[in-house]
């Protein structure tokens, strides 16, 4: 996923001299996950650049670059170092366009590393994609495999909005499905690390990564293969739903398939309450609920902040969505 | 080794209500006394700038010293009527948020040659970050009063569609960003930029903008690191009006130094002005738009100005500051000052004067009339509850065209 992402930015400058890449550690080193390498010494250091540790002067900078025309993506180097630019991503970038009605327009990709699963502790571990949704004029999205990375952020930096792009980290060398003790399976040995040239994934649409006819799982990112094994080891017919954008999000693809199997499990990584799965339990419920046959259960984080010895028991594998989909069946 | 008890230090202002105003601590250097560098000038070189004050007019109201007689007759009579335009603009409409037909107003009583001179020192494309203080940007640059007002009144022809505080204007034509409302985040957008004027190889610059207060905000020292560190080519503008609404200026700096010195610590060259100097306002400002448009980066200008009136409608001054204080403030005010100068040049008399502030508030009713006859916050026009929908995105999402179907519109 990293080399995905690597030659979304790529293509993008080529295309595009008004492409923009900082960040911490971005320039000269590529940035610490090395999503950046080689762009400096392919574009110059006028287009990629070093920035200052400094979130806020990252994303405040950028907000004016972007007011000036060009189109700048930047990279926090976790999202666990996003809050002191929050600020200026809640409410400046996100709402310049609508207080000046249109007069000036920040066209901005914000990429962070999110989620768990190395080892991170409390600062390199979190997901905080609902403190995004929260934030209105702001898309919010989450790739869970190299294709879709380089598609959505090829999207991304098109679209003429804020747009922040959350890269689920255990998932930069290769599908994480949860199982911890288990060998780590590289991109290259699946189908899914071998990403096409010119490919487009639109924002706003989700993607029916198993159709099924039992149960609907809404995932995104990491638990979008924690889904797909925890449907192996019920042997649950899952139709799972990777999201992938989660502010637009696709309701349509969402009530379409809870219509059809009549129960509805959600995930996600995130601490729980008033997590990113509130909103979508709520829009199960508003749109599906004459056709649900069970209650939809959410399986999450705990709301604790992220632990670090206790990382397996914080992460929701394949053993605890798989008791909620147990459930969701005798419901 | 025993110690006492610690106590926390709060700074207090020297004047509170029932104090008498006293000012004699302020240093003010004779005008002309601070000389005028090259604008390549190594920052170490003037770090006595950021200590001192860039003064022109003198008490006799002549402009001396070598940062004088850069502006013709012409150009000062025409700074002087935006600034009186500002005034007047300002009592209106403080007037008409006192009727109800605003929720909010704040005015520049006092500080008007802050804004009004340093439009003179950019050009057409520079893009100034504004707080909500510096409306004679837009007045200096040509910005139609009465869109201006209709702004203000949230009415049908407002061109933000009522979706944004009054005052908080925004014209991309005019060089004038739109106003946050927040503090100090602008100043850091004003770097970013410059930062893509200067990426693109454009020549334009940018101006941020900030008050004394605002300078304690993370997003102040953000902006002079990035400033710094990329050489951007801003001017950054810091407008010390000595009160964060009651709190006084040395609740954002320990009262201790000047604001400007902080710019020493980035390697920024820092200058201090008397700006309620409209030619010294000017010409320092246009030493730093000529230093960022050469290449050589950034320069922090502290104005030394005093805001004689309240901090906004929404605050009486009289309950936390002695109501003599801007009477005794020793830099006067802008107009009298300017005036008294274009008279000293044969340029100006009293009667002209008296006349083109007659002038500046006909011009002003005629535009209030106008934009009233549009609508106000009481009555008229308005935009549509459709409109706010709009502009959230530039293509409205699914769910947003839902709830705008559900709420009817």
């Amino acid at each position: 996923m990293i080399e995905a992402i690597r030659a979304a930015h790529d293509e993008a400058m080529a295309a595009d001299e008004r492409v923009v890449v900082y960040g911490e550690d971005v320039g000269f080193f590529g940035g610490v996950f090395r999503c950046t390498q080689g762009l400096q010494a392919k574009y110059g250091k006028e287009r990629c650049f070093d920035a200052p540790i400094n979130e806020s002067g990252i994303v405040g900078t950028a907000i004016g670059m972007a007011a000036y025309g060009l189109k700048p993506v930047i990279e926090i180097q976790f999202a666990d170092y996003v809050y002191p630019g929050f600020d200026q991503i809640a409410s400046e970038a996100a709402r310049i366009r609508y207080r000046s009605n249109g007069d000036f327009t920040v066209p901005l990709v914000i990429r962070m590393p999110a989620g768990g699963g190395i080892f991170g502790g409390q600062t390199h571990s979190q997901s905080p994609e609902a403190i995004f949704t929260h934030v209105c004029g702001l898309k919010t999205v989450i790739p869970s495999n190299p294709g879709d990375a380089k598609g959505l952020l090829l999207a991304a930096i098109e679209d003429p909005d804020p747009v922040i792009f959350l890269e689920p980290k255990r998932l930069y060398n290769g599908p994480f499905d949860g199982h911890h003790d288990r060998p780590v399976v590289s991109w290259k040995n699946t189908d899914a690390g071998d990403v096409p040239d010119g490919l487009s994934v639109p924002l706003g649409k989700a993607k029916v990564t198993r159709e099924g006819g039992d149960l609907t799982v809404l995932a995104y990112g990491t638990m979008v293969h924690v889904a797909h094994a925890a449907c192996a080891e019920t042997g649950i017919d899952c139709e799972i739903i990777d999201l992938r954008t989660l502010v637009p999000v696709d309701l349509p693809a969402i009530t379409e398939s809870v219509r059809k199997t009549g129960r509805c499990v959600i995930v996600h990584e995130a601490t729980r309450t008033s997590g990113y799965g509130a909103e979508l339990l709520s829009l199960v419920q508003e749109n599906c609920f004459y056709s649900l046959e069970a209650p939809i259960e959410r399986v999450t984080g705990w709301d604790t902040p992220y632990p670090h010895a206790q990382e397996w028991d914080y992460f929701p594998g394949p053993a605890r969505l798989g008791e909620a989909m147990t459930r969701a069946m005798e419901g | 080794m025993s110690f006492k008890p610690l106590s926390l230090h709060v700074p207090e202002p020297g004047c509170r209500p029932g104090d008498t105003p006293d000012f004699s601590g302020f240093e003010i250097p004779r005008a002309g006394a601070v000389s005028r560098p090259p604008v390549d000038v190594d920052p170490d070189d003037i770090r006595d700038m950021a200590f001192s004050i860039v003064r022109v007019l003198n008490k006799k109201g002549e402009a001396v010293g070598d940062w004088a007689d850069l502006l013709d007759a012409e150009a000062l009579r025409a700074g002087l009527r935006h600034m009186l335009t500002l005034r007047a603009y300002d009592e209106r409409m403080l007037t008409a948020q006192r009727q109800g037909k605003t929720s909010f107003y704040a005015q520049h009583l006092g500080e008007e040659a802050v804004s009004c001179a340093v439009a003179g020192a950019l050009q057409k494309g520079d893009m100034n970050f504004p707080t909500y203080r510096q409306a004679g940007l837009l007045i200096a640059a040509g910005y139609p009063l009465e869109t201006m007002m209709n702004q203000i009144y949230s009415n049908s022809a407002d061109p933000l569609k009522g979706r944004q505080l009054p005052i908080c204007y925004s014209s991309k034509e005019h060089g004038f960003f739109t106003v946050s409302g927040n503090l100090g985040t602008q100043f850091l957008q004003a770097v970013g930029w410059a930062m893509g004027s200067a990426i693109a190889g454009d020549t334009k610059i940018a101006a941020g903008w900030i008050g004394d207060g605002s300078t304690a905000e993370s997003d102040f020292h953000a902006a002079v690191v990035f400033a710094s560190t990329y050489r951007a080519p801003v001017m950054l503008n810091l407008v010390n009006n000595q009160w964060a609404i009651s709190s006084f200026q040395g609740i954002a700096r320990g009262g201790v130094g000047t604001f400007a010195a902080r710019g020493h610590g980035f390697g920024i060259p820092a200058i201090r002005v008397d700006g309620n100097d409209f030619l010294a306002t000017h010409a320092v400002a246009s030493w730093a738009a000529e230093r960022a448009r050469s290449g050589h980066g950034p320069t922090l200008i502290e104005y030394v100005t005093y805001r004689a009136g309240a901090h906004s409608s929404s605050d009486d001054p009289s309950v936390y500051r002695s109501p003599e204080e801007a009477a005794a403030w020793p830099l006067g005010d802008p107009i009298e000052r300017l005036k008294a100068h274009l008279i000293t040049l044969d340029a100006w008399s009293e009667e002209r004067h008296m006349q083109a502030k007659a002038e500046a508030m006909d011009e002003v009713r005629t535009a209030q009339k106008a934009a009233e006859a549009i609508g106000t916050l009481l009555d008229g026009t308005h935009p549509t509850p459709r409109d706010m929908f709009e502009q959230v995105f530039e293509e409205m999402p699914p769910h947003l065209i839902r709830q705008r179907q559900d709420a009817g519109f």
